[in-house]
């Protein structure tokens, strides 16, 4: 198992749009690496034979019919927005000026 | 607002690259409820207010696949001759933009419920319709996203945006994605083989009845990749996929104009950059999106809170034996029939007058007569009401029985317009018009006769001209005796009177 480089830290950290400052990527990938070896160890124990799995039960096709119900209201569904305007959820400008 | 790029001629573009085209194309399915929860998927409600726990991500929510969503998935699917999946799971597509407020987009990865297929398109070129196989990778189910208004700025815009918008109705909604295998050997009809396919996919989906397929209305959504290289020998360039194109005629315009800006790029030495870029329909041009993650930064995994869908083979033959036949076959079929030219087909289809055409011949009209009405008298009623013909409160089985009254003289073409008139007033049926207007010809001979004869007294030079040959100078009687009539008389009846009046044999 390779361990997960500084580099990768900082690409992960672009994608989560976390602001990581040089010093703590190596101390994140450090971190991560000891989480990944810990993970790899179930490998260990799977063989081949083993096929990957997905979900804890054998179930197939659980489906609904195409049948409206009730959903929330417009001020039920707002009610935990930190902000809002319109009927809208108001979030911070996406896009940074580049 | 968008730097416009240096083009290279067309042709002169085509001299030196060979495109390679690939289209993605979004089909937003017609079902009641949402892909994972029970909320409706009406156009046009209030914001936030067709939305559950399931489609706002919240907490402990536990989305359900919806039956018709997979059924209409894999009726698609085999519309497009595909294979379709024995056992396949849907994936978290993850990334970070609030029009999925989950941080991601339920979709399908490496497991699409249909793969492998194809569709065959008839594309116009200078020699002819020339047929042209596109083969497709795969169509797969996803959900649609939420829609964002961009506040500040000038443009509306995200660029330069304060802040944004969120509305979830449409967060959710059921949507096929149609994926091309990349289509080469299209040439310098690239273009119009990139049109002819979204027009022969836009008409298969419509057949089968499960999404609206408006372009203009977002339910039908292309992408188009392209990319060019030196020659069909060399690998594929890098591409760009073209968003929003949302109309067949900007899909032919995008792949013209994204040929003509690689090229100039590549002849100067220099590199496309794989990227997303949005088509413009005012401006026709494109301008640079993001940069395209790589698909790996969706960290695609299989969505643990739906169970795999497994579709028996039963149901995947009972769908498949339900399917309706295959539009362009039919179109193909039709036109053999009814013995009429490309040209006429295409004025019929043009006029979307296809299926009201079959049923007014099905209930009994003559090709010719049932394509008339629909294309003359119909569509013009239609396009001065801004209506669709289908939304005309007149049916194939009105116009078949006025056909079978002026088969048998009872009505004329211009009382057949006031029954029409009459039937889209709400009058009734047409026999019920025709009595309640007082539309029958005027069949018995007497009064046509004594027209005649007021005509012929009316006008004395017109039976010298008739009996001295000029047979042409029937017709200021004939107009006499329909203007006497009010139009209710049979023009040919009265001509052959006249004729037997004055003894002339025509």
């Amino acid at each position: 198992m390779s361990g997960i480089t500084r580099a990768e830290v900082a690409h992960l950290a672009k994608l989560a749009r976390l602001t990581i400052d040089d010093e703590h990527l190596d101390h994140y990938a450090e971190q991560l690496n000891v989480i990944i070896e810990s993970v790899a160890r179930v490998s260990e124990v799977a063989g081949d034979d083993v096929p990957a799995t997905s979900h804890p039960l054998p179930l197939i096709n659980v489906m609904r019919a195409d049948v409206q119900r009730p959903g929330l209201t417009n001020a039920e569904a707002l009610s935990n927005a930190p902000a809002q305007e319109q009927g809208r959820f108001r979030v911070p400008r996406i896009l940074d000026e580049e | 607002m968008s730097k416009t790029a240096l083009l290279m001629d067309f042709d002169q573009a085509l001299e030196r690259f060979d495109p390679v085209l690939g289209l993605e194309v979004h089909v937003e399915l017609s079902t009641n409820t949402k892909m994972f929860c029970s909320c409706s998927t009406t156009f046009g409600g209030e914001p936030n207010t067709q939305v559950c726990p399931v489609c706002l991500g919240l907490p402990g929510a536990l989305p359900v696949v919806n039956e018709k969503g997979v059924e209409a998935a894999i009726r698609i699917g085999l519309a497009l001759n595909c294979e379709i999946a024995e056992w396949c799971r849907f994936s978290r597509k993850n990334y970070f933009y609030p029009d999925m407020p989950k941080n991601f987009q339920t979709s399908q990865y490496d497991e699409p419920i249909a793969f492998n297929g194809y569709l065959d398109v008839a594309v116009p070129t200078d020699e002819g319709v020339m047929p042209f196989r596109v083969l497709i990778e795969r169509a797969h189910m996803e959900e649609d996203t939420g829609k964002a208004l961009h506040q500040g700025g000038a443009t509306g815009r995200i660029h330069g945006a304060d802040y944004s918008l969120l509305d979830y109705n449409r967060a959710g909604i059921p949507l096929i994605e149609i994926v091309t295998k990349p289509i080469v050997g299209a040439g310098r009809y690239a273009p119009e083989v990139a049109k002819a396919y979204v027009a022969a996919l836009r008409e298969l989906v419509k057949s089968l009845d499960v999404s609206d397929v408006r372009m203009d209305q977002g339910s039908l959504r292309c992408d188009v990749n392209l990319s060019l290289r030196p020659t069909p020998q060399d690998r594929f360039g890098t591409r760009t996929e073209t968003k929003n194109v949302n109309s067949l005629r900007s899909v032919e315009r995008a792949v013209r104009y994204e040929v003509q800006r690689q090229a100039v790029i590549l002849t100067d030495g220099g590199k496309i950059i794989q990227e997303t870029r949005h088509w413009h329909e005012d401006t026709g041009l494109t301008t640079a999106g993001r940069v395209k993650e790589e698909a790996e930064d969706y960290r695609y995994f299989p969505e643990p809170d739906l169970v795999p869908i497994a579709p028996s083979r039963e149901w995947v033959e009972q769908l498949r034996a339900s399917l309706p036949e295959n539009p362009a076959l039919r179109r193909a079929r039709l036109q053999a029939e009814w013995g009429i030219t490309d040209h006429d087909m295409a004025s019929v289809v043009n006029a979307e007058a296809l299926d009201l055409v079959e049923a007014t011949i099905a209930a009994g009209a003559d090709q010719a007569a049932a394509r008339k009405w629909w294309l003359g008298e119909l569509s013009r009623i239609a396009n001065e009401r801004g209506l669709g013909l289908e939304e005309l409160a007149i049916t194939p089985a009105h116009l078949a029985r006025i056909e079978a009254l002026i088969a048998d003289g009872a009505l004329n073409d211009k009382l057949a317009r006031s029954v029409i008139e009459g039937v889209l007033a709400g009058e009734g049926e047409v026999d019920a018009v025709i009595a309640g207007r007082g539309l029958a010809l005027v069949s018995d001979d007497g009064p046509l006769l004594a027209a005649i004869d007021a005509a012929l007294q009316a006008q004395p030079d017109v039976a010298e001209k008739i009996a001295a040959g000029k047979l042409a100078a029937a017709g200021a009687v004939v107009g006499a005796v329909m203007k006497a009539t009010r139009g209710q008389a049979d023009a040919a009846k009265v001509r052959r009177l006249l004729f037997e009046r004055l003894g002339v044999s025509e």
